[in-house]
């Protein structure tokens, strides 16, 4: 694919400050760039899809060799994350572009940049670099979060700066910690070095894998590094949340990436799958928390950001299976909750809107709005998405992960976990869902000129459609998603592209 | 494929009503009509074949990977149920076109139900169980909003809910139950599945599965003790509740013990709990049923009561049995419906459906009422009705069933049953249709329109014919259901009126007595019954769930309090544990690298650090203080740099320390001075020795790290930086090409800081925040020379000298300690400088300048830089240099990397410069203070504090 590898990076890159420059005074302008910003990186990302096709393919900036400058990697999974990335952010900025951009300054900007966060993080094929762009993710979500805030906002960007700054301090420590011991920073060739470490020391390689887990855990949510999200998430304008479902995965992300590659079963010794045995217990705590949340929430919001905590744990137990079937059925999750989370919040600012209060998420009856049966349908449809009810792809995707848990040893309790744990999900959007939209429907009609704009509607029911065509269309997103499992647990072809054929680098033999 | 399409077609249908209902009322009713009526046709297109012994198959892939198939096959068994639900679908169309009233969304309504009759299709012809499962789950989401249809009721909604909650929860248990199925025989296809019977029930799984299965399957169909929803459910129109509660959605659950008979039944356990459950479910449903005043709950726990009879049926788990439960299926289907089709009209003519306020109607609605009359015959078993043949088999097939402990228990509980039956069935009869005409009936009754009591009529005519003609009617249809569940072998039986005197007939006679004898006794019995004290299931589980959600709410927000302290700690907490774990996982080599000595200098630079600390530790709460302790560790950290030969490093580190501090220092002037004490002794201690304690880890990790030797990729770098990147400090082209990407990511950062800060800042001068900035009064005294001369005079002087250093550490970056990113510190510097000595009001008229163009042309710049490499088809960010001869100047080196330098600096500047400028904006805003006019005006004109705090 040659160039177009970091053309998800320096596309949203020149647009932001081009906005900047040339737009910063103009709301409409800003609009038309972003957004064709936005549908280009759809396109692009698409286009990498199709040509990760031929395998893992490296980019090397400043046409530096590997390991020694920076590489992108372009494979399935980073195309799919772009893609994903692509939808959602077309997604968002439909529903963002009805005011909610006008609330506050350099809203299309900012957005820019994150995607550009969001795109790197996904590409980059060294972790130092994915330091840097955890670093963008960090600083462009904290703008965002704070776009149009109240005062709640900043405490709560207080602390979700301050948490996420420990995480990137940690981060740092553990990949000078990384580096300290194999030399290199590029992952691939980290993969190679780490089953050659000498025995005296390796528990410093685990430590430092260890920590790189708890830094990605933090992003991912996991209880109990997840405190920081329901704050932030219920705290950000909802559309800025919706995009923000895609930042846990990218900490989720991360850990797929890593542990199949550097820590998986080619690691050797205590390193061998080194997270496994953290996910799997610490994700179904998660599931609990998030679905006790979900049950006991007193705003939309809340709510949602609690069914997101919910289903990175699910994402989280699933990738602690480290079988093949167990990451196809993660990475199948991981799109479907994906879309529910944003979905949701697109939703919760619907009914935001028809209330006609910027606060008004809260779990009471309120007189009905006009339009307020098409928020009902759209929210009905997003909470079966998340808690995963049939038809939509939620459902099928938990039939994979409990058919994938099967061959583990704690089979009883993630089955029993995940479907008890649902239950209570649905329990509790069932309680906030008749709140909100029949219990209402008792009271006298709100005379109003509310009414939910086509765009917004249009933007939750284009991530909900795609919901319905992940489940209508299971049968070929199965076949490449397996072989984005496939690819994941067989590295050898992304070591090759990245290090060449003999990567036998400072003297490492394989 | 025309099999899928007889499920597909409601679905796809389901989107006509809510469009059509603009054509009106009728039209709307008769498009919906159409639509089943297609797949009705569609399905019986296949009878012919099915009737002959086939099978017809259909099956695509649907998730390869999992075993998920959209497959669907009809057998006899399926074909029976479908066309049940087709069938009596059509009827409840339109009776449901003149039940609902002008103010119902018709159209909405329509769409419901076909959407849960598309899923109920789905459900009984499906191949695949776990496809089975979706639709499944598909009739709870479908009758959930069917139940709270009416969603201004609170009974509506508190009912959808609950059945959701039930069936819902239920459909999760049968999801792993059928997940194990697939487990052990290796297949989700039921047509494999089924002749796996052996398999399965000597498998170790047998249990777990069958328990998870009937869990699913009870609660569906409103077994004891998940009995509780139905009546609830009722809440829904009447429609709903004979079309989902009667004759379809609650036979789910036993459709599904059908379709799984030849695999799970046969054991002691399918025995003891299925026909244990159904047993106990008969007798208690019925005995509920018998005092309920609702009409509508009156049939609701008959129809538990009923479908306890046909789950009691499976469990005896012998072929008679299973034809006897067909059978049965067939006539409560009729029956029923009809029974609540008139509790509708009765409903709907009366607006009261309440038995203690009814009586006499047959007179006044006399069709209805000899309908209704005819059909609770039926119900109650008397001949020569349907209701009679089924509940002989039933009597029959329970007489044979003798656990060898307590043979009468069966025989007699099942007569037992009967009779509660015949009571309620005959009060249904008496106390609404029969007796005197009363003159207090909220509405006086008529008949309904013949819409609404035609449906009923073929009903009860279908009730009379069968009973009459059973093996001519009903005979293929129950032959070839019960076939398809026994697997072609059908035990001896007839569908007659008349068998003789049996046994059957003997206890059917003693039910029909007793139960007429217990209704004539009806008022002394509820007496003695209410004075009992009887749980209340609704109550219960509304206690449950809303005790539930209490603590949930209590656990969660009480979790997640929002307070800084305590996140951090489960962080602090979550990372020393996973160091002693790693600690733990193998043996570490101490390392074999020889120490450095360390000079008296680097001790008290040490010692410095170490105090600096502890000062910040004890200071923390004077934010003054603790600031400059902190830029003291900076300092010392800066120094450390150069010591360890590393001066880029300290020339960033020191003049980074010097902008955060004084960046931080303008905005502490807004911020209280110090900080209230936020925790407790005993947190601080906590929080003391987790600090000590990670502060010690991560201390041992680096003295393991840096007393090793290691290989890295630094030695490329060092051998690299001139003859590859142009640059002999391998700092600054490490910087702007091996890792320029890294660096471009950074400025990219400090960019997004700036738009941040802005953005943040501008809103702080709108709303609550903006009015608490205006009526801010400065807390520190001012001093009488607001700008005093010397620094004055000193800034302004150096502000050229300073700038020319700043281009000077720029261009000789590649080479020598320097760079973009540090000369753009020491330019803000220098401006910063200016804002402190002269005001900032000052400074502002003469840097007229948005910064903003200044991140924006330097993130543009290194990006443009990047892409330049593309011209010469090499990879982002790729530098070129070369020496070119000036005349005068001499050989120079050019590189791209330069360019590259200066979009780094731009961006540094405008990030630095947007935080300081918003800060002097706000500075301006809530403390107005003269700017000098003239250049070296350096005396402002003091303000009285006392006179601009009133001024203000």
């Amino acid at each position: 694919m040659g160039h177009w590898i970091v053309v998800p990076v320096i596309l949203p890159a020149l647009l932001a400050p081009f906005i900047i420059l040339a737009a910063r005074f103009d709301i409409v302008v800003q609009r038309t760039l972003s957004m064709a910003g936005a549908v280009a990186l759809l396109a692009v990302a698409v286009t990498l899809w199709v040509g990760a096709g031929a395998g893992p393919e490296a980019y090397r900036l400043g046409d530096w060799p590997a390991p020694f400058g920076i590489v992108l990697v372009l494979d399935h999974l980073s195309a799919l994350m772009l893609v994903l990335t692509g939808l959602l952010a077309v997604a968002v900025l439909l529903h963002a572009i009805d005011g909610f951009d006008a609330r506050g300054r350099h809203f299309h900007a900012l957005f820019q940049f994150q995607l550009m966060g969001l795109n790197g993080a996904f590409l980059t094929g060294d972790v130092f670099n994915l330091f840097v762009f955890f670093e963008v993710l960090l600083i462009a979500s904290y703008g965002l979060m704070l776009h149009g805030a109240q005062e709640k906002a900043l405490r709560a960007g207080v602390q979700y700066v301050a948490i996420n700054l420990a995480g990137s301090t940690l981060f740092l420590f553990a990949v000078g910690l990384l580096y300290g011991v194999t030399g290199t920073l590029n992952m691939a060739d980290l993969a190679v070095k780490v089953p050659l470490v000498a025995e005296g020391d390796r528990p410093l390689i685990h430590i430092a894998g260890l920590l790189l887990f708890a830094v990605f855990a933090v992003k991912a949510a996991l209880v109990p590094l997840h405190f920081w999200l329901p704050g932030t998430y219920a705290a950000a304008g909802p559309p800025v949340a919706a995009l923000f479902a895609i930042m846990t995965k990218v900490g989720a992300y991360a850990i797929l990436r890593m542990s199949t590659l550097v820590f998986g079963a080619n690691a050797g010794g205590a390193e061998t799958w080194l997270a496994a045995p953290w996910l799997v217990p610490f994700g179904l705590l998660t599931i609990a928390v998030g679905a006790v949340g979900v049950l006991g929430a007193r705003r939309l919001r809340d709510q949602t950001c609690f069914a997101v905590i919910g289903s990175m744990g699910t994402l989280l137990a699933t990738l602690g299976l480290v079988t093949p079937q167990g990451t196809l059925a993660a990475l199948y999750y991981l799109i479907s909750s994906t879309l529910a989370g944003a979905s949701l919040f697109l939703v919760c600012d619907l009914v935001e809107r028809g209330r006609a209060s910027g606060d008004a998420d809260t779990i009471v009856p309120t007189p009905p709005f006009r339009g307020q049966e098409v928020v009902a349908g759209l929210f009905m449809l997003a909470a079966i998405l998340m808690a995963g009810m049939p038809p939509l792809s939620g459902f099928l995707g938990k039939l994979l992960i409990l058919d994938a848990a099967a061959t583990h040893p704690w089979q009883g309790w993630i089955w029993a976990v995940i479907l008890s744990m649902s239950l209570i999900v649905i329990v509790g959007f069932g309680r906030a869902g008749s709140t909100v939209f029949w219990k209402s429907a008792a009271l006298p009609a709100a005379v109003g000129p509310h009414r939910p704009a086509a765009c917004g509607v249009a933007a939750a029911g284009t991530l909900i459609a795609a919901g319905a065509a992940l489940a209508a269309f299971a049968a070929p997103a199965d076949a490449v998603l397996s072989l984005i499992a496939a690819e994941l647990h067989t590295p050898a072809a992304y070591i090759q592209a990245v290090l060449g054929s003999s990567p036998t680098i400072l003297g490492a033999a394989p | 494929m025309s099999l899928a399409l007889v499920v597909l077609l409601p679905f796809i249908g389901a989107i006509l009503p809510p469009l059509m209902i603009r054509s009106g009322r009728t039209v709307c009713a008769t498009v919906t009509g159409s639509v089943t009526l297609s797949s009705l046709v569609l399905l019986l297109i296949h009878a012919p074949a099915v009737y002959r012994g086939e099978v017809p198959v259909v099956a695509y892939e649907w998730l390869p990977s999992l075993g998920l198939r959209f497959s669907f096959f009809a057998d006899g068994f399926g074909l029976f149920f479908a066309a049940l639900i087709l069938a009596i679908g059509l009827l409840i169309i339109i009776y449901a076109r003149f039940y609902l009233g002008r103010d119902d969304p018709m159209g909405r309504f329509y769409c419901y139900l076909l959407l849960f009759q598309g899923a109920m299709l789905g459900i009984v012809l499906s191949d695949n169980v776990l496809l089975l499962l979706i639709f499944w789950e598909l009739t709870s989401l479908s009758s959930f909003l069917l139940i709270g249809y009416w969603r201004h009721l609170p009974e509506g909604r508190q009912g959808a809910r609950m059945a959701l909650a039930v069936t819902g929860g239920g459909g999760l248990a049968m999801l792993a139950g059928m997940l194990l199925l697939g487990q052990i025989t290796g297949s989700y296809e039921l047509t494999e599945i089924l002749g796996q019977g052996e398999l399965v029930r000597a498998s170790p799984l047998y249990l777990p599965a069958l328990l998870l299965i009937l869990l699913g399957a009870f609660t569906k169909s409103a077994q004891f003790p998940f009995h509780f929803w139905l009546p609830h459910a009722m809440a829904a129109p009447t429609p709903v509740s004979a079309y989902l509660h009667s004759a379809t959605m609650v036979k789910a659950g036993i459709f599904l013990l059908g379709r799984l008979w030849p695999v799970l039944a046969g054991t002691e356990a399918w025995f003891l709990i299925v026909g244990g459950t159904g047993l106990v479910t008969m007798v208690i449903a019925a005995w509920i049923a018998l005092f309920k005043d609702d009409l509508k709950a009156l049939l609701a726990f008959s129809t538990v009561s009923h479908l306890g009879l046909v789950t009691m049926l499976w469990g005896f788990a012998t072929p008679f049995a299973a034809v006897a439960a067909v059978f049965h299926i067939l006539n409560h289907a009729t029956f029923k419906c009809a029974l609540f089709m008139t509790a509708g009209i009765v409903d709907h003519e009366v607006h009261s459906r309440d038995a203690r306020r009814l009586g006499g109607l047959l007179h006044l609605m006399p069709i209805t009422g000899t309908l209704a009359l005819v059909a609770s015959a039926s119900m109650a078993g008397l001949p020569p009705l349907n209701g009679f043949l089924s509940k002989e088999m039933m009597l029959e097939a329970a007489g044979h069933a003798r656990p060898p402990a307590y043979p009468w228990l069966v025989p007699g509980l099942a007569t037992f049953g009967a009779l509660l039956s015949v009571a309620y069935s005959a009060r249904y009869a008496v106390h609404v249709f029969l007796g005197p005409v009363r003159d207090d009936y909220p509405q006086h009754p008529h008949d309904p329109p013949a819409g609404m009591w035609l449906p009923v009529a073929v009903l009860v005519a279908l009730v009379v014919l069968i009973g009459l003609f059973p093996a001519a009617i009903a005979g293929p249809i129950v032959a070839g259901a019960s076939d398809a569940i026994l697997g072609g072998a059908l035990p001896d039986y007839k569908l007659a009126l008349w068998h003789g005197i049996t046994p059957a007939l003997l206890m059917s006679a003693v039910a029909t007595a007793g139960g007429l004898v217990l209704l004539a006794l009806f008022w002394p019995v509820r007496a003695v019954r209410d004075a009992m004290p009887r749980p209340e299931a609704k109550r219960i589980f509304d206690a449950i769930v809303l005790g539930a959600a209490n603590a949930a709410r209590r656990a969660s927000y009480g979790l997640h309090n929002g307070q800084l302290q305590r996140y951090v700690m489960f962080f602090v907490v979550s990372v020393l544990v996973l160091i002693l774990v790693g600690w733990q996982t193998g043996r570490l080599d101490a390392g074999t690298r020889e120490p450095l000595a360390a000079g008296y200098l680097a001790g008290i630079a040490w010692l410095l650090l170490l105090a600096g600390c502890i000062g910040i530790v004890a200071y923390h709460r004077q934010r003054f203080l603790a600031l400059i302790l902190t830029s003291l560790v900076g300092l010392i950290v800066s120094l450390a740099f150069l010591y360890l030969s590393a001066p880029d490093l300290a020339l960033t580190q020191i003049s980074v320390e010097v902008v955060t501090t004084i960046l931080m220092l303008l905005a502490l002037n807004f911020l209280p001075k110090e900080t209230v004490a936020e925790s407790s002794v005993a947190r601080r201690l906590r929080d003391g020795a987790l600090a000590l304690g990670s502060g010690a880890a991560f201390a041992a990790i680096v003295h393991d790290v840096l007393t090793r030797d290691f290989t890295s990729i630094s030695a490329y770098h060092l051998e690299q930086s001139k003859p590859g990147g142009g640059g002999t400090n391998v700092v600054n082209v490490i910087l702007v090409d091996f890792r320029g990407y890294d660096t471009y990511g950074e400025i990219i950062v400090l960019g997004i800081a700036g738009l941040a800060i802005f953005a943040l800042l501008d809103g702080a001068l709108r709303g609550p925040a903006a009015r608490r900035l205006a009526r801010w009064a400065p807390d520190q005294p001012r001093a009488a020379d607001l700008h005093p001369l010397i620094p004055v005079v000193a800034t302004r002087v150096m502000l050229p000298l300073a700038l020319m250093v700043g281009v000077y550490i720029f261009l000789r970056g590649h080479n020598l300690p320097g760079g973009g990113f540090i000369s753009a510190l020491v330019v803000a510097i220098a401006l910063l400088m200016q804002y402190m000595a002269s005001g900032f009001g000052w400074a502002e008229q003469r840097i007229r300048f948005d910064y903003h163009v200044l991140i924006g042309w330097g993130v543009l710049i290194a990006g443009l830089t990047g892409l330049g490499a593309w011209l010469f088809g090499l990879p982002f960010l790729t530098s070129g240099f070369d020496y070119f001869h000036f005349p005068v100047v001499g050989e120079v080196e050019l590189a791209t990397a330069a360019i590259f330098d200066l979009g780094v600096f731009l961006t540094v500047v405008g990030a630095v410069m947007v935080a300081l400028a918003n800060l002097s904006r706000i500075a301006r805003r809530a403390e107005p203070i003269p700017v000098p006019q003239e250049p070296m005006d350096y005396t402002a004109p003091v303000p009285e504090p006392a006179t601009t705090a009133e001024g203000r």
